[in-house]
């Protein structure tokens, strides 16, 4: 798997209020440079999902729009890649094939496919249970699949919306760990959806705070951490001073 | 295990048999209102021949129709579930289907079909067909909304959705309105031959017992109904494995079976 370049997103007076009269964004404004780390915090419902679903284009805005940086279908089918809250795999397929999925749709060959969705799989530590059906495992076991899936396509912007919010403490600072290995490792830009400031201090370059709906930046602040992260960082008081800055953000925002 | 499970409804089975025979026998229960099991048995012997031939036949007209249902009831649910104003154009009329009693069109169906196989498989399939269409429509729209996003994502072709995402989605909701399509199939056979299965050759369940109602043989009577029952049972079972076997692996309703 070849590192990959990430490339920007560009938000430029986005709009976009659902049928029902909510208004989920009201004209927003974001740059994310290529090959960033940027978590996005927010309340529950603050309009931070409808973002990202913006920008992967499973959404358009009423008014504003949205650029993703070299997003050319033709010569780089699938550069934008999609981790939701929960694993949401095919439960009639195997893990591997769950994982070979976006390349079957991108029309690959089922031999390459498959030694892809291996390559991948070996990333998240899952080698061994290629041929297990979702239902045989764990939740933490099921978010690496997921994970594994969007890493397939080699992507050159990942988007996750809390994707770890639903497991259990520890699987989850495990997974934060391997998140960003990956993401040092590929260089893909990454946009991380979370409400836990801790997670979003601990893993990010750059955190962006939303107000509640509609959504309104309240604090951009870059996380002034090592790039090289572990378990020894949640202790120093840099990582406590973002933590406290962002919760400080975060209240003023009105949550 | 499997024989341990078995065992209660067996022994109650012959604790009902050998009341029903004591009590029919105590009171000296004329044949014609109540045949004691033992009657019944020996009538089943007695006229097994006439009993199989007629099984056979009401057995393959329900066959038939269920295919019928099956087929149509499937490919309707699926065209009707590709979009929202074909369903509300003609979902209301699948209704119908169901509500129309069949008894009362089945005259109709010997007008149009003459009386024989033909009619008795449309009325088997009219009375089975409406299940299969609202369990394919219900589990088409069943698909996990992020499932849908993601085969957007990736660019899914329709075929690719439809085949990959849609169609396995919809397999459990499908299985259970063939289930319930199979017990209703030969209900809807044993009308039919009712009304339309006088014909030539040899005559089905349903006439069997039309027969044995008028000569007052209630023992055949029974021995027949019994057979409809078998024949409802063994179609449900089959139906009932065939999900199984292309569910076992993945859907939580078969995990434990």
């Amino acid at each position: 798997m070849a590192a990959q370049a990430g490339v920007s997103v560009g938000v430029r007076g986005v709009l976009r209020t659902f049928p029902d009269g909510t208004q989920a964004i009201a004209s927003l404004d974001l740059d994310i440079a290529a090959g960033a780390f940027v978590a996005l915090v927010g309340p529950s419902g603050c309009g931070k999902s409808t973002l990202l679903r913006l920008i992967a284009g499973l959404d358009t805005p009423q008014a504003g729009s949205v650029s993703v940086q070299a997003r050319d279908r033709l010569s780089d089918r699938s550069p934008v890649a999609y981790v939701f809250q929960d694993a949401h795999l095919l439960p009639w397929h195997d893990v591997l094939d769950n994982v070979a999925l976006p390349l079957r749709l991108g029309g690959l060959d089922a031999g390459a496919r498959r030694a892809r969705a291996r390559e991948a799989l070996s990333r998240v530590g899952l080698s061994d249970v290629a041929g297990k059906r979702p239902a045989a495992l764990s939740g933490g076991m099921r978010m690496r699949v997921s994970l594994a899936r969007a890493l397939v396509t080699r992507p050159r912007l990942l988007l996750l919306d809390e994707p770890f919010g639903a497991l259990d403490e520890l699987t989850r600072l495990r997974l934060d760990d391997e998140l960003r290995a990956l993401w040092r490792a590929f260089g893909m830009t990454v946009l991380f959806v979370t409400h836990a400031i801790s997670e979003a201090a601990y893993l990010a370059e750059r955190v962006i705070v939303f107000s509640p709906r509609p959504a309104r930046v309240v604090l951009d602040a870059t996380v002034d951490l090592p790039a090289e992260r572990g378990p020894a960082i949640r202790t120093e008081p840099g990582f406590a001073r973002t933590v406290q800055r962002l919760h400080a953000a975060l209240e003023l925002g009105g949550a | 295990m499997r024989a341990a499970w078995a065992l209660p409804p067996l022994g109650a089975l012959c604790v009902i048999l050998a009341i029903w025979e004591a009590l029919v026998r105590m009171l000296a229960v004329p044949l014609y209102l109540l045949p004691p099991p033992s009657a019944i048995a020996l009538a089943g012997f007695h006229d097994a021949r006439t009993l199989a031939v007629s099984a056979g036949i009401t057995a393959m007209s329900a066959l038939i129709g269920f295919f019928l249902s099956a087929l149509f009831g499937v490919v309707l649910g699926i065209t009707l579930s590709a979009s929202l104003v074909l369903e509300r154009a003609f979902y209301p009329y699948t209704v119908f289907l169901q509500t129309v009693p069949i008894v009362a069109i089945a005259p109709l169906l010997v007008v149009w079909f003459g009386p024989g196989l033909k009619a008795v498989c449309v009325s088997a399939f009219i009375v089975s067909v409406f299940p299969v269409i609202a369990g394919t429509l219900a589990g088409m729209k069943s698909v996990d909304p992020a499932l849908v996003d993601l085969f957007r994502l990736y660019g899914a072709t329709r075929r690719h959705k439809l085949l990959l995402l849609q169609i396995p989605s919809a397999l459990p909701s499908l299985f259970t309105g063939l289930r319930v399509a199979s017990g209703l199939a030969v209900i809807g056979t044993l009308v039919g031959e009712f009304v339309a299965g006088f014909a030539e050759g040899s005559p089905g369940l349903g006439i069997t017992i039309l027969v044995a109602y008028k000569q007052l043989r209630t023992d055949l009577l029974f021995a027949a109904v019994l057979g409809s029952a078998v024949l409802g049972l063994s179609l449900f079972g089959a139906v009932n494995a065939a999900g199984h076997f292309l569910l076992r692996n993945w859907h939580p309703s078969e995990q434990n079976a």
